[in-house]
C-alpha cells in the first residue's frame, strides 16, 4: 500500500481546518461564512481520506493495519497508531457524520460561528484518535481531550439548562475516567508496556484483572452510559445543540462499547467472564427501565436519548456475551445506531428549528403539511424499533440470539424491550406526524429544503441499505471480532480445566 | 588549604547575585526615588545571567563549602526553575508598579535577595545551610508581601505571613536541633550514614522538621497563611509568592527528605502521604467558594503541592521525576494565570472577583482561550500539559503501590476540575460585562508563552521529561 502515514492524517486533518479558521479573519457575517465553508469542506476532504483506508483494508488478516509507531513519551508511552475491524468502522462512522453535523448547524448556529466551528473539528480529532490509538496512554488523551470541545459545545451553545448539563457531562465521564488511568499505569508496571497489541497477548494475574477490569469498567460505562450511571446524558442530549447531539449519540456513546470490544475483554478475559453477569442484569434493567422512562417523555429529545440507553443495554448485552453473535451483533448495533440516532436527532433539529419547542405537545398531524419529512421520519422510528429490513433490526436480533445462548432469561427480559421501544417510538411518531393539524403555528411549516433532503437521503439508504445487505460490516468485522471471541474462549476453557484439576 | 579556600567556581551564580543585590541597593540608594525602573531592569538581567550560569555548569556534582552546598543536576534544574519564576514574576511587576504609582527600587532588590535565597536553599548540603537559605528567602519574602506600605491589607498580609512564618521557622530550628542531638550531624549525607534506625528522638526531629517544610509550601495542615497573604500581597507579589519560593521549598523537601533520611523512608512517607492527600482533598473542596481569583489560586496552589508531594510519597526516583516535572509545569502555568489575574483592571482600577472575567472570550478571545488552556491544564485534562504533570506523578505513586493515595488524589483532581470548570464557564458561557483595560506588552508575552507551552507541551515532550530523569537520578 502507500507509504504515508494515512491514519495520522485522517485523525489530524480536522485540527488543520481548525488551525485555518483560527487565523482567518474578517467582520463577522463573512467570517462566519468563511468558517462554515472551511469546515464543511474540511469534513468532506477528511471523510473522502477516510474512505481511502477501505480499498487498503484487509479484512481477513489477522492483527493491526496502517500501523505507525513513533517514540514520544520515552519509556511511558509510544505514538501508535493503527486500525482493525472493530475500529474502522467506527473511524469511517464518525468522519461521515461530521459532514451532516456541520450541515444541521448551517443555519441554526448564529453566534460564534467560527468557534463553534473549531470546536467540532478539534473534537473529530479527538474522536478519531481515540478509535485509531494503539497505545493506552494515546488513547487516553484522546478519550478525555474529546470533554473539552463537547464541554463548550453543550456549554455555548446549547439551550436554557446548558450550564447544569455541561458541568454534569464533564464531571461524570472525569470521574470514571481518572479510575481508569490509574488502572492504566497499574498495567504498566505489571508489563512494561502501554501498548495495546502486546497487552492484549499479556495475561495478568486474575486477582489483578478484576480490578482494572472495574476501573476500566467505571470509565466505560458512564460514557457508554449504562444504568444507573446515565443521568448524564439525557440532561447532555436535551441541552446541546443538534449536531452535539448527533454527534454524543452517533460517535461518543460508542467509545464505551469500543473500549469493551478493545481493552476489556481481550485484556481481561477471566474478569469479563466474572463480572458478566452484572453487566447482564444492569443492561436488562436499562432496556426496560429507560424503554418505560422513555414513555413517559414530552420532550422529543429527552426520549430518543432514552431510546439511546436502551439501545446500548443490548450492546452490552452482545459484547459480554461473548460469543461471536453477540459481538457481531454489538459492532453492528452501534454502527446502526450511530447514524439512525444521528438521523433521528437531525429530525428533531428540523422541527426544531421551525418551531423552537421541542415538546411533543406542541405537534400533531405533520403530515399534511410536510409529508417528505413525515416518511424520512418514519423509516428512521422504525429503523429505532428494529424492524426488520431497517439496519436496526439485524443488530438486535444477533444480540439476543447471542443472549438467549448464554442465559435465557436474560434474552427473554431483552425481548420486552424490543415491545416497550414499538410502543414509545411509535407512540411519539403518531403523537407527531398524525392527529389533526389544529396548532395555528403548525400550519405555515414548510416541508424539507434542500439542504435538509441533502441530510438526510443518503441516511435513509443507507438505513435501508444496511437492513438487507449487513454483509459489508458484518464482513469487515468478522475477523477481529473472532480474534476477541477466541481470545476469551481460551482462557475460559483453562478456567474450566483448572477449577476440575482442583477437585 | 583546599577547604579554606572553597571552589568559588561553583558558586558562581549565588555569587552574581550576591553582589549584585548589594550593587543595585547602592544605586537605588544613591539615585533616589526615580531609579526604580533602572534597578528593576537590572535585577531582571542579573537573573537572567543567574540562570544562565546555572545552564551554564558542568554536568557532575560538587560538593562545595566543606558539603554545605551541593551542586548537582537536582539543584541545576530546580534553579533554573526558581530563576524562571522571579525573573517573570519581576517582568509582570513592572507595568503594576508604574500603573499604582508603587514604583519602588526595594522590590527588585528583596527579589534578587529572595533568590539568593532559594538558591542557596535548593543546593543545600547540610541544615545549617538549609535554614540560613530559608531564612534569606523567609525575610525578603515578608517584606515584599508589606511592600504596599499603605494599604491595610498588604500590611496584615505581610504581618501574618510573618507570624507564622516565624513560628515554623522555630519548628524546623526545633526539629533540625533534634536530630542533631540524635544523630551527631548536620550534614545530610552523614545523618543519612548514621540514622539507619528509627529512633524516638530522631523520629520527632523529622516530623518537626517536615512541619517547618510543610509550611513553606503551603501545604496542608500548614496552609492557613496561603489565602490570605495571597489575597493581601499585591498582585505582582503573589505571583512571585505562588511560583518561585514554591519551586524553592518543593526543592529542600525532597531533598533533605531523600538525602538525609533514606533509611527511615516508612517514617516519612506516612506523614508526605498524609499531608500530600489532605492538600489535594483541601484545595479541591475549599477552592468552590471562592469568588476572588486570588483566594481561589491560592487554594489551587494548596491542592498543586498536594499532587506534587505524591510523588515524593513514592520515595523512589520516579516519584522525584514525577514532582521535578510537576514543578516545571506547575511554574509555567501558574505564570500564565497571573499574568492574566494582573490583567483584570477596569479604568485603571484592579478587579479580583471571578466573576469579572464574564464574557471574556467575547471581549477579548485570544486570552480567554489562553486562560482557558490553563484552567483545564492545571484541572488536569489531556492533552494539556497539566495532564502529564500528573500523569508523572501517579505512575510513581502507583509503582510504590500507594493505591488509596492514587485513587483519593484523582478524585480530588475531578472535584477541583469543578472549580476551574467554572472560571471556564464564566469567560464563555455568561454575558459579557466590560471589557478591561489594554494588556501590557510583557504580560500578552508572558500569557502567550506560558498557553502555547500548555497546550503544545505534549507534542515533544522529551527533552524537559529527560532532564527531570537526570536531576532525579542525581539524588539517589
Amino acid at each position: 500500500m502507500t507509504d504515508w502515514p494515512i491514519l495520522s492524517v485522517v485523525t489530524f486533518l480536522p485540527l488543520v481546518g481548525a488551525l485555518f479558521i483560527l487565523v482567518v479573519r474578517g467582520d463577522d457575517d463573512v467570517s462566519a461564512r468563511n468558517a462554515r465553508w472551511v469546515a464543511l469542506w474540511t469534513t468532506l476532504v477528511t471523510f473522502l481520506v477516510s474512505l481511502l483506508l477501505l480499498p487498503g483494508f484487509d479484512a481477513s488478516a489477522p492483527g493491526f493495519q496502517f500501523v505507525e509507531k513513533k517514540a514520544w513519551l520515552g519509556d511511558l508511552a509510544s505514538y501508535h497508531m493503527g486500525v482493525d475491524g472493530i475500529s474502522l468502522p467506527f473511524v469511517i462512522l464518525t468522519t461521515f457524520l461530521m459532514p451532516f453535523c456541520i450541515l444541521a448547524s448551517w443555519e441554526s448556529v448564529h453566534k460564534r460561528v467560527k468557534e463553534y466551528m473549531i470546536a467540532f473539528l478539534v473534537l473529530e480529532t479527538m474522536m478519531l484518535g481515540t478509535f485509531t490509538a494503539l497505545d493506552l496512554v494515546l488513547f487516553y488523551f484522546f478519550f478525555e481531550g474529546g470533554l473539552i470541545p463537547m464541554f463548550l459545545i453543550i456549554g455555548v451553545w446549547g439551550g436554557p439548562r446548558r450550564i447544569y448539563a455541561a458541568f454534569k457531562f464533564f464531571l461524570y465521564t472525569l470521574a470514571g475516567s481518572v479510575l481508569m488511568m490509574l488502572a492504566i499505569m497499574a498495567m504498566y508496571w505489571k508489563a512494561g508496556t502501554t501498548d495495546v497489541p502486546t497487552l492484549m497477548q499479556f495475561g495478568f494475574p486474575s486477582g489483578m484483572q478484576y480490578w482494572l477490569w472495574l476501573a476500566f469498567f467505571a470509565s466505560f460505562a458512564v460514557k457508554m452510559p449504562m444504568w444507573p450511571v446515565h443521568t448524564w446524558l439525557p440532561d447532555a442530549h436535551v441541552e446541546a445543540p443538534t449536531a452535539g447531539s448527533v454527534i454524543l449519540a452517533g460517535v461518543l456513546l460508542k467509545m464505551g462499547g469500543y473500549g469493551f470490544l478493545r481493552f476489556s475483554l481481550p485484556m481481561f478475559p477471566e474478569a469479563s467472564h466474572y463480572f458478566a453477569p452484572l453487566v447482564f442484569t444492569l443492561s436488562v434493567v436499562a432496556i426496560i427501565y429507560t424503554s418505560l422512562v422513555a414513555l413517559v417523555q414530552e420532550d422529543i429529545k429527552k426520549l430518543i436519548a432514552y431510546s439511546s440507553i436502551a439501545h446500548m443495554g443490548f450492546v452490552t448485552m452482545g459484547i459480554f456475551a461473548m460469543n461471536e453473535a453477540g459481538l457481531q451483533g454489538a459492532m453492528f448495533l452501534m454502527i446502526s445506531h450511530g447514524f439512525v440516532s444521528a438521523a433521528l436527532f437531525l429530525c428533531v433539529g428540523v422541527i426544531y428549528d421551525r418551531l423552537h419547542t421541542r415538546e411533543i405537545a406542541a405537534y400533531g398531524g405533520l403530515v399534511k403539511r410536510m409529508p417528505l419529512y413525515a416518511t424520512v421520519l418514519m423509516v428512521f422510528t422504525m429503523a429505532n424499533v428494529g424492524l426488520p429490513g431497517t439496519s436496526g433490526f439485524i443488530g438486535e436480533f444477533l444480540t439476543m440470539l447471542a443472549a438467549f445462548e448464554r442465559n435465557t432469561w436474560v434474552a427473554f427480559f431483552a425481548a420486552t424491550g424490543v415491545i416497550l421501544s414499538a410502543a414509545y417510538a411509535l407512540w411519539l411518531y403518531w403523537r407527531v406526524v398524525f392527529g389533526p393539524l389544529e396548532k395555528e403555528k403548525l400550519k405555515s411549516m414548510m416541508d424539507l429544503s434542500p439542504r435538509e433532503i441533502a441530510i438526510m437521503v443518503p441516511l435513509v439508504i443507507l438505513t435501508i441499505l444496511f437492513g438487507v445487505w449487513p454483509a459489508p460490516i458484518l464482513n469487515m468485522t468478522s475477523h477481529a471480532v473472532n480474534a476477541v471471541v477466541a481470545r476469551t474462549d481460551s482462557v475460559a476453557g483453562a478456567v474450566k480445566t483448572a477449577l476440575l484439576l482442583s477437585f | 588549604m583546599s577547604q579554606l579556600l572553597p571552589p568559588l567556581g561553583a558558586v558562581l551564580p549565588e555569587l552574581v547575585l550576591a553582589v549584585s543585590a548589594i550593587a543595585l541597593i547602592l544605586i537605588g540608594a544613591f539615585r533616589g526615588e526615580g531609579s526604580a525602573n533602572l534597578v528593576t531592569g537590572l535585577a531582571i538581567a542579573v537573573l537572567a545571567a543567574a540562570g544562565v550560569l546555572v545552564l551554564l555548569q558542568p554536568g557532575a556534582e560538587i560538593s562545595a563549602f566543606n558539603g554545605s552546598l551541593v551542586i548537582d543536576p537536582f539543584g541545576r534544574f530546580m534553579k533554573v526553575l526558581v530563576s524562571i519564576g522571579a525573573l517573570v514574576s519581576l517582568i509582570m511587576s513592572v507595568d503594576w508598579q508604574a500603573r499604582e504609582k508603587q514604583a519602588k527600587f526595594e522590590y527588585a532588590v528583596l527579589v534578587v535577595i529572595a533568590t539568593l535565597g532559594m538558591f542557596m536553599l535548593v543546593s543545600a548540603g547540610d541544615l545549617i545551610a538549609l535554614y540560613l537559605g530559608l531564612e534569606l528567602m523567609s525575610l525578603s519574602l515578608y517584606v515584599v508581601a508589606a511592600i504596599n506600605r499603605d494599604s491595610v491589607r498588604s500590611t496584615e498580609a505581610g504581618l501574618k505571613y510573618f507570624v507564622l512564618g516565624a513560628l515554623s521557622s522555630g519548628m524546623l530550628l526545633y526539629g533540625a536541633s533534634l536530630i542533631y542531638g540524635f544523630t551527631g550531624s548536620v550534614n545530610f549525607l552523614q545523618i543519612a550514614s548514621i540514622a539507619k534506625e528509627p529512633s524516638i528522638g530522631l523520629i520527632f526531629g523529622l516530623v518537626f522538621l517536615v512541619a517547618g517544610l510543610c509550611f513553606k509550601v503551603s501545604a496542608v495542615p500548614f496552609h492557613m497563611w496561603t489565602p490570605d497573604v495571597y489575597e493581601g500581597a499585591p498582585t505582582p507579589v503573589t505571583a512571585f509568592f505562588a511560583s518561585a519560593p514554591k519551586v524553592a521549598g518543593m526543592a529542600i523537601f525532597v531533598r533533605v527528605l531523600i538525602e538525609a533520611f533514606p533509611h527511615v523512608s516508612h517514617q516519612w512517607q506516612q506523614i508526605v502521604a498524609f499531608v500530600s492527600l489532605a492538600s489535594m482533598v483541601l484545595g479541591a473542596f475549599a477552592a468552590i467558594g471562592q469568588r476572588n481569583i486570588k483566594r481561589l489560586l491560592a487554594y489551587s496552589s494548596i491542592g498543586h503541592m498536594g499532587f506534587a508531594l505524591v510523588g515524593l510519597a513514592a520515595g523512589t526516583a520516579e516519584g522525584v521525576r514525577g514532582v521535578l516535572l510537576y514543578m516545571a509545569i506547575y511554574l509555567m502555568m501558574t505564570l500564565g494565570t497571573f499574568a492574566c489575574v494582573l490583567t483584570m483592571r477596569r479604568k485603571g482600577q484592579a478587579v479580583e472577583t471571578v466573576d469579572d472575567l464574564a464574557g471574556l472570550a467575547r471581549r477579548n478571545p485570544l486570552m480567554a482561550l489562553m486562560l482557558g488552556a490553563l484552567m483545564f491544564s492545571l484541572a488536569g485534562i489531556p492533552p494539556l500539559a497539566g495532564f502529564l504533570a500528573k500523569y508523572y506523578v501517579f505512575v510513581a505513586a502507583i509503582q510504590a503501590g500507594l493505591y488509596g493515595l492514587s485513587v483519593v488524589g484523582v478524585l480530588a483532581s475531578v472535584v477541583g476540575a469543578f472549580y476551574y470548570l467554572r472560571v471556564v464557564k464564566i469567560m464563555y458561557f455568561d454575558e459579557p460585562v466590560d471589557a478591561f483595560d489594554p494588556m501590557p506588552t510583557e504580560l500578552k508575552a508572558v500569557l502567550a508563552v506560558s498557553g502555547l507551552f500548555t497546550i503544545f507541551y505534549f507534542v515533544y515532550p522529551a527533552p524537559l521529561i529527560e532532564a527531570a530523569s537526570v536531576a532525579a537520578r542525581s539524588l539517589f
